[in-house]
């Protein structure tokens, strides 16, 4: 099947005074129709920096350097700002990351719903309204009588549904999901997942799940790729990443995960990551556990859909279980 | 809408004009100076009155209004006054107060709810309009000038006014509500010639308070913008002017609403000095007048008048809030 969603090279600056802060340096990734990617990584390493990006909703001083961003056979970075709003929605669609405040206090949830299909021009009949709203509630799990109610008589995970619901209004053809549940206890998140892989499986749609919850990820996507310093790593399936990490970084972070199977001391990741104003080219690794990079960091196929940046220096490195506690 | 909540509310506006009423009651009395005496005395200064006599007619005078009695007793008739609209009588004139203030008000109502409106809303948009960031060079830059208006006070841009607009170049008539050759009444002469007089002064009102009404704005909005419903609504593919107006505004509004029912509330008095500037019949001039004649009956009255006018416009208030902002629960409870 032909890929929906296709990012090639993709780069985001933030231009600050003392020069670009280089957020996404070059992603690309590539998502077949129903495929879920997570895309995991530290805060600050361009997570939702692309997310902005790939709904065109970066502000300033954000600004895309370079690359494309296909949806479809539609490159997104030639859409004025009227066309890509249509987008929006329509072919791309974004669950919000604070679901407890993305919704309009003072409307109810009805006309949440409906004011975004009217601005994407499609008229529906009053019956067919109703019943459009009552199938897309059902298919979050929701009541239909919730659209009369105002967001501030909904619970977090309630909220959050409505946010699904919404996002999925139009029927997208990507969903991206900004920690969807960051907000919420561990058992709403459990079903708020839960509802967000049903709607997402029965819409066919590819979905971005982006969070820093490996065990979030291990359940609900495909293929993971691993964020570090604005770049992606490394990029494989579930089974590749969890079981044969190769970039050092994903390693490490395999490696915090706590152990069920035997008492150890929780592990963490030696130092900070670097920071990404006027960053050299080469390995961001390597800077963080002081060594000195090499310029040039080639991609490596370990296997079929399993890539990693494979950096002469660093990628040995933390690969004896000795070392130091974080 | 819960019956429960307006009468408490109710019950509250009571409460606060009763306390007033007591308290403009008190105040007068806590004078050593008998007024009757004083007034006697003023006369008697004036020659024609027999100052020998003045204690016999002092009693007389305070027979006549009640003053001999228990102050007790004086309470309740002062209450079965109100009851009766019947505020007493003006010293200078020896007209009921009441119809002093009823022939000033619909005037200070007139220009001051006009100018307060306008302000409001050009104010309010204007401030919106600053914070939003695909507004045009042509608000950000000029918007900010004429906010500098706000540092001046009304009564002084006043001046300026007269000076300019009715002195040096005279398009502009200097003072008063209307043309002294008017007739009044429903005439098209006569609209023409209020609205006329009107403008020095309501635009002296409203210059100088589109920056305050701006400025607050502009405060709420910068805030609304960073809440996580504005991205929402920008990820919904929304257009731009329903962003702006129903989720933006629409939310950073809500303090603003509070402010506009509480200068509605205080026009009845916030109004003193433009109201003597330009001479005009409102209700702050009468004011004006009753302070500097120590006309005590005419004085109690007005402040009565804006007291229960402010409570009634905040009464209002506590009844639309909730509908403008449904997290306020009509049922009065806590949480919201």
């Amino acid at each position: 099947m032909p890929n929906i969603l296709e990012v090639n090279n993709l780069k985001v600056y933030y231009h600050t005074s003392k020069g670009p802060v280089k957020a996404v340096e070059d992603v690309s990734f590539s998502l077949a129709p129903g495929e879920r990617m997570g895309l995991v990584g530290e805060s600050g390493s361009g997570k939702s920096t692309i997310a902005l990006a790939l709904m065109k909703a970066h502000k300033y001083p954000a600004s895309i350097e370079n690359g494309k961003i296909m949806v479809g056979k539609t490159n997104l970075i030639d859409l004025d700002e009227e066309e890509m709003r249509k987008t929006r929605l329509k072919e791309i669609a974004m669950i919000p990351q604070g679901a407890m405040n993305s919704l309009n206090p003072v409307k109810r949830i009805k006309p949440q719903i409906m004011d975004a299909l009217i601005d994407h021009d499609l008229k529906l009949s009053k019956t067919e309204k109703e019943n459009f709203l009552t199938k897309l509630m059902e298919s979050v799990g929701l009541d239909y009588s919730v659209v009369n109610l105002f967001p501030h008589e909904l619970s977090g995970g309630m909220k959050q549904r409505v946010c699904i619901a919404i996002s999925i209004s139009m029927q997208p053809k990507v969903i991206i999901a900004d920690e969807p549940t960051s907000a919420l206890d561990v058992i709403v998140q459990r079903q708020v997942m839960e509802t967000l892989y049903e709607v997402q499986e029965n819409l066919g749609a590819a979905c971005i799940l982006i969070g820093h919850d490996m065990g979030l990820m291990a359940q609900f996507a495909d293929k993971i790729g691993i964020m570090y310093a604005g770049k992606m790593v490394e990029m494989g399936t579930v089974l590749d990443i969890f079981k044969k990490p190769k970039h050092p970084y994903t390693r490490l972070l395999i490696d915090s995960l706590p152990d069920t199977n035997s008492k150890r001391d929780l592990i963490g990741i030696p130092g900070i990551p670097p920071s990404l104003l006027n960053i050299k080219e080469g390995c961001s690794f390597c800077l963080r556990i002081g060594q000195r990079t090499t310029s040039k960091i080639p991609w490596v196929k370990v296997s079929k859909n399993h890539y990693y940046q494979k950096c002469s220096k660093c990628s040995n490195y933390g690969k004896s279980k000795k070392r130091v506690k974080g | 809408m819960s019956w429960d909540y307006v009468i408490k509310r109710f019950l509250l506006f009571l409460a606060v004009i009763f306390v007033a009423v007591t308290i403009n009651f008190i105040i007068p009395r806590l004078r050593d100076t008998n007024p009757i005496e004083e007034r006697l005395y003023q006369l008697a200064a004036q020659g024609g009155v027999n100052v020998s006599k003045i204690k016999e007619l002092t009693a007389i005078y305070e027979a006549k209004y009640g003053l001999d009695k228990s102050i007790g007793e004086q309470y309740l008739n002062y209450w079965n006054d109100i009851f009766h609209l019947d505020f007493g009588w003006t010293i200078a004139d020896r007209t009921p107060v009441i119809n002093e203030i009823m022939r000033a008000v619909p005037w200070t109502i007139g220009l001051l709810t006009v100018a307060t409106f306008i302000a409001f809303i050009v104010g309010t948009i204007f401030g919106a309009l600053l914070a939003w960031p695909k507004t045009g060079n042509f608000v950000k830059y000029f918007v900010p000038l004429l906010m500098t208006l706000s540092a001046i006070p009304y009564y002084l841009l006043g001046i300026v006014f007269i000076y300019l607009f009715a002195i040096n170049w005279g398009v502009l008539p200097t003072a008063g509500a209307f043309g002294f050759g008017v007739k009044p009444g429903w005439t098209l002469e006569m609209i023409t010639s209020v609205l006329w007089h009107a403008i020095m002064p309501a635009a002296s009102i409203v210059l100088t308070s589109i920056g305050f009404w701006g400025l607050g704005m502009r405060g709420m909005m910068i805030t609304t913008m960073g809440e996580d419903y504005m991205k929402f609504a920008e990820y919904k593919g929304l257009k731009d002017r329903r962003v702006f107006l129903s989720y933006g505004v629409r939310n950073a509004l809500l303090p603003q609403v509070t402010g506009l029912a509480i200068s509605l509330g205080t026009i009845l008095a916030g109004s003193v000095l433009v109201e003597v500037i330009f001479a005009y019949p409102g209700l702050g001039n009468l004011l004006y007048r009753a302070i500097t004649s120590n006309d005590y009956f005419l004085l109690q009255g007005i402040i009565l008048f804006i007291i229960v006018s402010l409570g009634f416009s905040l009464f209002l208030i506590d009844l639309i809030y909730p509908l403008v902002d449904p997290r306020i629960k009509l049922e009065g409870g806590e949480d919201g």
